[in-house]
């Protein structure tokens, strides 16, 4: 039977989720294998190398490099603070003496002889890695973190800003046609997941910043409005590192796009449930989507799950969601996959699918179709 | 040994590319080729799993054997196997290199040329006297964790502080490599050989150090390929070990394995020096622009990083803006529709364009990339390096900020472009105008397009160094790029001067090869397409008044030039092109050359509509 794989997007009611947390450098993993833990908790931390400040002695004392060692009072190694001296000249007959003050608290670490620079380091920087889902403790990656696996909803984006964020889902739309508005925003949902129809204007999306609103998931947003949003355009969609209040997920596309049912009813299913959600989106080789996990209790769980990771081709009879125009966001089943390249009205020779919409029966490249991946 | 069958492979972020070359009665020529998705990603997370498809679907294609098992089988033996296993690869993000260098126009310059000459993209230049603060250059380093590090600065025998002041920023930085954290970050000296001890005290503990020769001995000359080729060997030595599967590939191929833009710059550098000519080779991918030159005998490379038709699309919309973008569409279109479509090409960056609408405006963007690469080429490559001189110091001061573009458009010769939207263009004609428009070529320039994107492997087949096969190696590689790997679209003759609108600016009289003769008269601000295949056409080319055609102003020539797929395109628009603010104006004038063309039939704009 004629099969292509076609990457799509998951919604999944029921699979396991793993997380690998890791430190950026090498640290301590501060829980063990089998540990249950909630969102907050904190797995693994370390202290990143402080900020380095470099002092020009040579120059502020206007004397040799070579001389530089000689005029230091403060040794390599030692701990100096803001303001206090490190370095003087010797003067004339111990007059007109000049000196130099660390900038900052830290240690010298550098006294160069060659350039006349001082390098201070400032105190480590510590970092925590939480565990951002509840989970319990699968695996420890010793000096590095750990991999939470969970049991739950997993549910991916098409893209998204803003990183890490967490809160009960609040689906605010009665359909997945209807647009959230500024109206629909009120104090009541500050640190929810709010979850709506088709699009979100950016008005409305700012009032949900203000409103300290944790996440928003939405079929679709403007891109010329995520200008304002982020301060610059966004070129290229490597997202997550943003200070955002409130996270966004897309889970269609730029436009006003209904939400994909599958999504929109898995989501309405388990409102009210707590939910980590994370905007980070990378597009590029190795993509990141963004997401939303609902861990889901023993007794939620109804025990046919569905591999998070596993992906499989199209086939006749697959549902699929066109994702580009002239058919953008419309879903239909795969009738047949012709092994023979067809001519698109753009001249393009690709190989298609033929696709039931609307029981019409369309040609549609396969490479603008995704599959709708669902359990 | 005498060379008769070599496989190469290309190993892309997305495809592995699989070619097999034969040499059948005499001539080197491709025999056949397969692809297979790269497979450095999870879940397989081994390179040669998606070398091995590729060559399998060779292998069914030529219906011999190929492979044993899981490995190539060289040397051949009869019937099976090949005589040479060659590859390059981009994978995994290519090389991503940093460098350094005293006076950023200078040795950071020089630095730089070197790295991207290797096939690196870098992701920043530091330099003394860039503007920023040492802390500053810190976080940097700290934050772009490159795969490797370039470092020059001063002349021999020069001052050596400010080269030892960078070395202690970068140990300040104490950066780590991107890939993994098991390995000390290489780091390139090629600076002031006075300060390698100093150097070498300041980083020969917490990196990976290498010393090479001064990239800028003197202030006159340059001196890249040491470190172009330290480059390359640390790229195997250190990065492709990180990388999955790498060091079984490296294991099996005959020739160091390449970065695939330095392989593409080694092939383009080798054609235009065997021809003596002029050569522009640009590739638009996904997500970056190569572009590729030689002028006057010299080499550059730049590489937009974030000029791309799918992951950096938006990247080009938010560069040039979208007024620019729509000059070239011959329709009106919603703006805020068009943004966010172009953003949905972002996120989904594997559609294809089904409506011709569509593959209309992919095609105005990439006009766009491919100009805005073309002005950060025209800057970087300068007149200056590269060469030895005869010039007084005050003349290399006086090139240090703006040294005089190497790039001149009337000295061209031949233009090569390749990425999909050039090469699988639905109609050759869509191609040739976009190389047209975007690049403006002047006089008489050749265009062609590569394929299927063979030249990075022909690249290192040119660049085999085992001395028994160096010879046979080189000339496959040029056989099989003049007979295989370019489509010749034909000729752009395009007068320059100043017209009146209408006026005559070029009178071609052409004889064919079988003797047939044609006289052509171009007015301003037409084109005009003669269809000739890829064979000789004497042509006496009279320009208009006050226009040039390559001998001068008013100046005729007498010469060959050559046709192609499409053809010879008389482009009488003028330079530098003006093309109307006026929207109903510019969608006349924009359907008035489609259809000299022939490049959109079907969208079917009539003029008077």
């Amino acid at each position: 039977m004629a099969h292509a794989y076609t990457p799509g997007l998951k919604v999944l009611h029921e699979t396991i989720i793993n997380k690998e947390r890791r430190l950026p450098l090498k640290g301590t993993v501060t829980v063990e294998k089998g540990k249950v833990v909630t969102p907050d908790d904190i797995v693994a931390k370390t202290d990143l190398p402080g900020n380095v400040q470099m002092v020009n002695v040579a120059n502020q004392l206007n004397i040799d490099a070579e001389d530089v060692n000689d005029a230091m009072i403060a040794k390599e190694g030692t701990a100096v603070a803001k303001g206090e001296m490190i370095a003087e000249t010797k003067g004339l007959f111990g007059l007109f003496k000049t000196n130099v003050t660390a900038p900052v608290d830290g240690t010298i670490e550098v006294i160069s002889d060659t350039t006349g620079q001082v390098v201070i380091r400032e105190a480590p920087i510590p970092v925590e890695i939480d565990a951002y889902m509840s989970g319990s403790i699968k695996e420890v990656i010793p000096e590095e973190g750990v991999v939470i696996e969970s049991e739950g909803v997993f549910i991916q984006g098409i893209f998204g800003i803003g990183g890490e964020s967490r809160g009960d889902l609040e689906v605010i739309s009665d359909n997945r046609e209807e647009e959230i508005t500024e109206e629909m925003i009120t104090s009541k949902l500050a640190g929810k997941i709010i979850v709506g129809g088709s699009f979100i204007s950016l008005d409305a999306y700012k009032k949900a910043i203000q409103m300290k609103v944790a996440g928003v998931v939405v079929g679709g947003f403007n891109y010329f409005d995520l200008e304002d949003i982020l301060g610059y355009t966004l070129g290229v969609a490597i997202t997550g590192s943003e200070d955002l209040v409130t996270s966004l997920i897309v889970t269609e596309g730029y436009g006003k796009i209904r939400m994909g049912s599958q999504t929109f009813d898995l989501l309405k299913e388990h409102h009210g449930k707590f939910a980590s959600v994370n905007g980070a989106t990378q597009i590029r080789a190795g993509v990141i989507r963004p997401e939303i996990v609902i861990p889901l209790t023993k007794d939620q769980l109804k025990g046919d799950h569905k591999d998070a990771n596993a992906s499989e081709g199209i086939q006749a009879g697959s549902l699929v969601r066109v994702i580009r125009a002239p058919y953008f966001g419309r879903m239909g089943k795969v009738v047949d996959l012709p092994s023979e390249l067809r001519k698109m009205e753009s001249e393009t020779m690709v190989r298609v699918a033929i696709i039931e919409i609307d029981n019409k029966n369309v040609e549609i490249p396969r490479a603008n179709l995704e599959m709708v991946e669902t359990d | 040994m005498e060379l008769r069958s070599i496989l190469a492979t290309d190993c892309g972020s997305t495809t592995t590319k699989a070619i097999l070359i034969e040499k059948i009665d005499d001539e080197y020529r491709l025999a056949f080729r397969g692809e297979a998705p790269t497979t450095v990603e999870a879940p397989f997370e081994d390179v040669t799993k998606g070398v091995l498809n590729a060559v399998m679907e060779v292998e069914e294609l030529a219906g011999r054997k190929l492979l044993d098992g899981d490995n190539i089988l060289t040397p051949r033996n009869g019937e099976e196997g090949v005589d040479i296993y060659i590859s390059t690869s981009s994978a995994g993000g290519g090389l991503q290199m940093m460098v350094a260098g005293v006076v950023k126009g200078m040795t950071g310059e020089s630095a730089e040329r070197a790295a991207l000459g290797a096939g690196s993209i870098v992701m920043d230049v530091l330099a003394s006297n860039d503007g920023r603060k040492p802390h500053e250059k810190i976080t940097r380093i700290r934050q772009l964790r490159p795969d490797m590090i370039l470092l020059s600065g001063g002349i021999d025998g020069g001052t050596t502080k400010h080269v030892v002041e960078l070395a202690e920023i970068l140990a300040a930085a104490n950066p780590k490599p991107r890939l993994g954290s098991n390995y000390k970050l290489p780091v390139i000296y090629a600076g002031n050989k006075n300060a390698a001890d100093k150097i070498e005290e300041t980083l020969g503990d917490i990196t990976d150090l290498d010393l090479t020769e001064n990239i800028r001995p003197v202030l006159e000359r340059e001196n890249l390929k040491p470190s172009r080729d330290k480059i390359h060997d640390l790229f195997m030595e250190h990065v492709m070990q990180q990388a999955p599967g790498y060091k079984k590939l490296m294991s099996w191929t005959d020739a160091p394995i390449m970065p695939t833009p330095g392989a593409v710059g080694a092939l383009i550098e080798m054609v235009a020096e065997k021809e003596n000519i002029s050569v522009v080779g640009v590739d638009i991918g996904g997500a970056t622009t190569d572009i590729f030159s030689v002028f006057q005998k010299q080499f550059n490379r730049t590489v937009s990083a974030n000029l791309g038709m799918s992951y950096s699309i938006c990247n080009v919309l938010a560069e040039s803006g979208l007024k620019n973008v729509l000059r070239w569409v011959p329709f009106d279109i919603d703006e805020k529709e068009l943004t966010n479509r172009i953003g949905n090409k972002m996120i989904r960056p594997t559609t294809v364009p089904q409506s011709l609408e569509e593959l209309v405006i992919e095609q105005a963007i990439a006009r766009e990339a491919l100009r805005l690469s073309f002005i950060q080429h025209k800057a970087f490559a300068v007149n200056l390096k590269g060469v030895q001189k005869e010039r007084t110091i005050s003349d290399a001061f006086e090139q240090t900020d703006s040294g005089e573009s190497l790039v001149d458009m009337m000295e061209l010769d031949l233009m090569v472009g390749s990425g999909g939207v050039l090469s699988h263009a639905p109609r050759r004609e869509q191609s040739a105008r976009m190389l047209i428009d975007s690049f403006l070529p002047e006089g008489i320039t050749q265009l062609a397009v590569d394929s299927i994107f063979m030249m990075p492997q022909l690249g290192v087949m040119a660049n085999i160094e085992k001395e028994e096969l160096a010879e046979d190696a080189r000339n496959a590689a040029i056989e099989v790029f003049e007979k295989d790997c370019l489509i010749r679209l034909g000729s752009c003759l395009a007068p320059v001067g100043n017209a009146k609108p209408g006026a005559i600016v070029l009178t071609a009289e052409l004889t064919m090869e079988n003797g047939d003769t044609q006289k052509h008269e171009i007015k301003s601000g037409d084109i005009v397409r003669i269809e000739v295949p890829y064979e000789p056409v004497k042509a006496k080319l009279t320009p208009g008044k006050g226009m040039d055609i390559g001998s001068g102003k008013n100046e005729p020539i007498q010469t060959t030039i050559y046709g192609g797929v499409v053809g010879i395109i008389f482009d009488g628009r003028g330079r530098p092109l003006d093309i109307s603010t006026d929207p109903k104006q510019r969608i006349t004038d924009l359907t008035k050359w489609s259809n000299a063309i022939n490049e959109y039939p079907n969208l079917n704009l009539k003029i008077d509509k």
